[in-house]
């Protein structure tokens, strides 16, 4: 597997304070990959630092290609980020949030995205017309999701979609994740700090400590080492 | 009651245009934040094109206004791009004084290029008044309404169902997160600027035939369309049509019955209102208040 994302000493800084400080990982295509840590680690400022909402330096390939620009271009080379905290147009509709999606894309026929969407989200259907602030958290997140997925991207990265989510609900999402990566080879990026449901959907996982990679390996191998456990993922 | 609907209906006309203009803030307040101060004098200097184009040209009124419509989009954008952008990240007390800085600016253009001399601009609409089950209209506020109510029609429907519409609107409530989507921001604002200037050309154009033309034509009606925006809501656009034709009416009938205010105390009343809409609901009407967490 060639890697689709790859990100090489990556540096970022918010004023003062450096945020990351030499990143590098890799995310192969058709994989799931995950960013572990502790709140404060630099993980949500990696995916910033892809999707260009962040002044970075260090190198980021993107299928290969040098990833340059701001979070417009970002887009239309196919990345699509799902930011902390629901990221949905709250004030627009379901249906417009969802068009929204689809708004990089050159092939404006939404009718089979839109069913396939229904599929994953039963509930979209009926509620095409509400106001995404007017949803629940869960329903946001997966509205945030199915937006995400109407660009048809090449790399989804989310994160933290657990946050502030019941676990049922984590759960639901997580499977339909693990589903899109199985049955279309969608290659996903997710940072979470609750390792355990990320390490049980991720193939491979990154651990940042304060700007830096400690750990990487296989998840197998980081679920079953009790040191990168206790230490890094805290269960 | 004859009289009563023909001032309902004159009130009416100018309530158009006064909405034109007030929905011409609203479309910059809620993607800039701000008040643009120079859309007054923006709306006048399109009215000097038409002006221009009919009486100098010989162009007849409807392609000069197509024309005026079109120039003064690429003179929004273009102002957007030339004095609001370098601004737009700094603060909105920063912003509020390059509009200032704008009026003035375009006013001594129009003093400059035409002098300050008046000039008459005729209107596409014959003045004479038909006759509707017993009350006289007058062809000219018909046209008025139409005109107004017409344009802010076509920029409802272009904001609910295109792509770049709804694009714009994803950008004024979120900016970060239509960039993620890939929407650029600064095109729509700038695309914002663009729509907002030919409002406020509309607004000037139909005001033009009812008054005389000179370079601070729009600065009275500029303040009924802060009235108007202020009572529907600065943050709505239907508030900003509602809030226009409410204050257009309102003044109207107040000018005609209630004596002491007349013609001459309708400007007061404006602003009476725009001090009261403030202390009672800020938000106006139509808007919806602003929640602050603490």
């Amino acid at each position: 597997m060639s890697a689709l994302l790859e990100l090489k000493g990556v540096e970022a800084r918010y004023g003062p304070v450096q945020a990351l400080r030499g990143v590098t990982l890799e995310v192969p295509e058709g994989s799931i990959v995950a960013v572990l840590g502790a709140n404060g680690a630099g993980k949500t400022t990696a995916l910033r630092a892809v999707s260009g909402t962040v002044r970075r330096t260090g190198e980021i390939l993107f299928a290969g290609k040098p990833l340059r620009g701001g979070p417009e271009s970002v887009a239309k080379a196919g990345i699509a980020h799902v930011p902390e905290g629901r990221g949905t147009f709250t004030e627009l509709s379901v249906l417009e949030n969802l068009k929204l999606g689809a708004y990089t894309r050159r092939d404006r026929d939404l009718t089979s995205d839109m069913a396939r969407m229904a599929e994953y989200f039963p509930w979209i259907s009926e509620r095409g017309g509400q106001r995404a602030g007017t949803l629940s958290g869960g329903e946001q997140q997966m509205l945030a999701l199915a937006r995400a997925l109407m660009g048809r991207p090449r790399l989804l990265m989310l994160d933290e979609p657990s946050l502030g989510l019941a676990p049922m609900i984590v759960r639901e999402i997580f499977r339909i994740v693990r589903e899109l990566n199985e049955k279309n080879g969608l290659t996903v990026l997710v940072v979470e700090q609750d390792a355990r449901i990320a390490l049980d959907v991720a193939a491979s996982a990154y651990v940042l400590e304060v700007g830096r990679v400690v750990v990487s390996g296989p998840s197998s191998e980081m679920r079953e080492d009790e040191a990168v456990r206790r230490s890094y993922l805290g269960y | 009651m004859a009289d009563f609907v023909q001032q309902v209906v004159s009130g009416l006309a100018s309530g158009g245009v006064y909405g034109s203009l007030a929905l011409a803030l609203v479309l910059i307040h809620r993607a800039t934040g701000v008040i643009n101060f120079a859309q007054g004098e923006m709306a006048t200097f399109s009215t000097y094109i038409l002006w221009t184009l009919t009486a100098n040209h010989g162009w007849s009124y409807w392609p000069a206004f197509v024309v005026t419509l079109l120039v003064s989009f690429a003179g929004g954008i273009g102002i957007h791009e030339l004095v609001i952008r370098p601004v737009e990240r700094g603060s909105v007390l920063r912003i509020v004084i390059v509009t200032i800085g704008l009026l003035l600016l375009i006013n001594g253009a129009m003093t400059w290029i035409w002098t300050g001399e008046v000039r008459y601009v005729q209107g596409p609409f014959p003045t004479r008044t038909i006759d509707i089950g017993g009350v006289a209209i007058s062809l000219q506020d018909i046209g008025t309404i139409a005109v107004s109510i017409g344009t802010v029609g076509l920029l409802w429907l272009f904001f609910q169902f295109t792509r770049v519409g709804l694009a714009m609107r994803a950008a004024a409530v979120n900016p970060a997160e239509a960039r993620l989507v890939g929407v650029r921001v600064t095109w729509m604002l700038g695309l914002g600027w663009g729509l907002a200037a030919v409002l406020g050309a509309v607004s000037g154009m139909l005001t033009a035939p009812s008054t005389i033309l000179d370079p601070s034509m729009m600065q009275v009606v500029l303040i009924y369309a802060f009235a108007a925006a202020v009572l529907g809501g600065i943050d709505s656009p239907v508030g900003a049509v509602v809030g226009g034709l409410l204050i257009g009416v309102g003044l109207n009938l107040l000018g005609a019955y209630v004596d002491f205010i007349g013609s001459s105390l309708q400007l007061p009343a404006a602003l009476a209102i725009i001090l009261v809409v403030l202390m009672v609901r800020p938000a106006g009407i139509f808007g919806r208040r602003e929640v602050k967490k603490v």
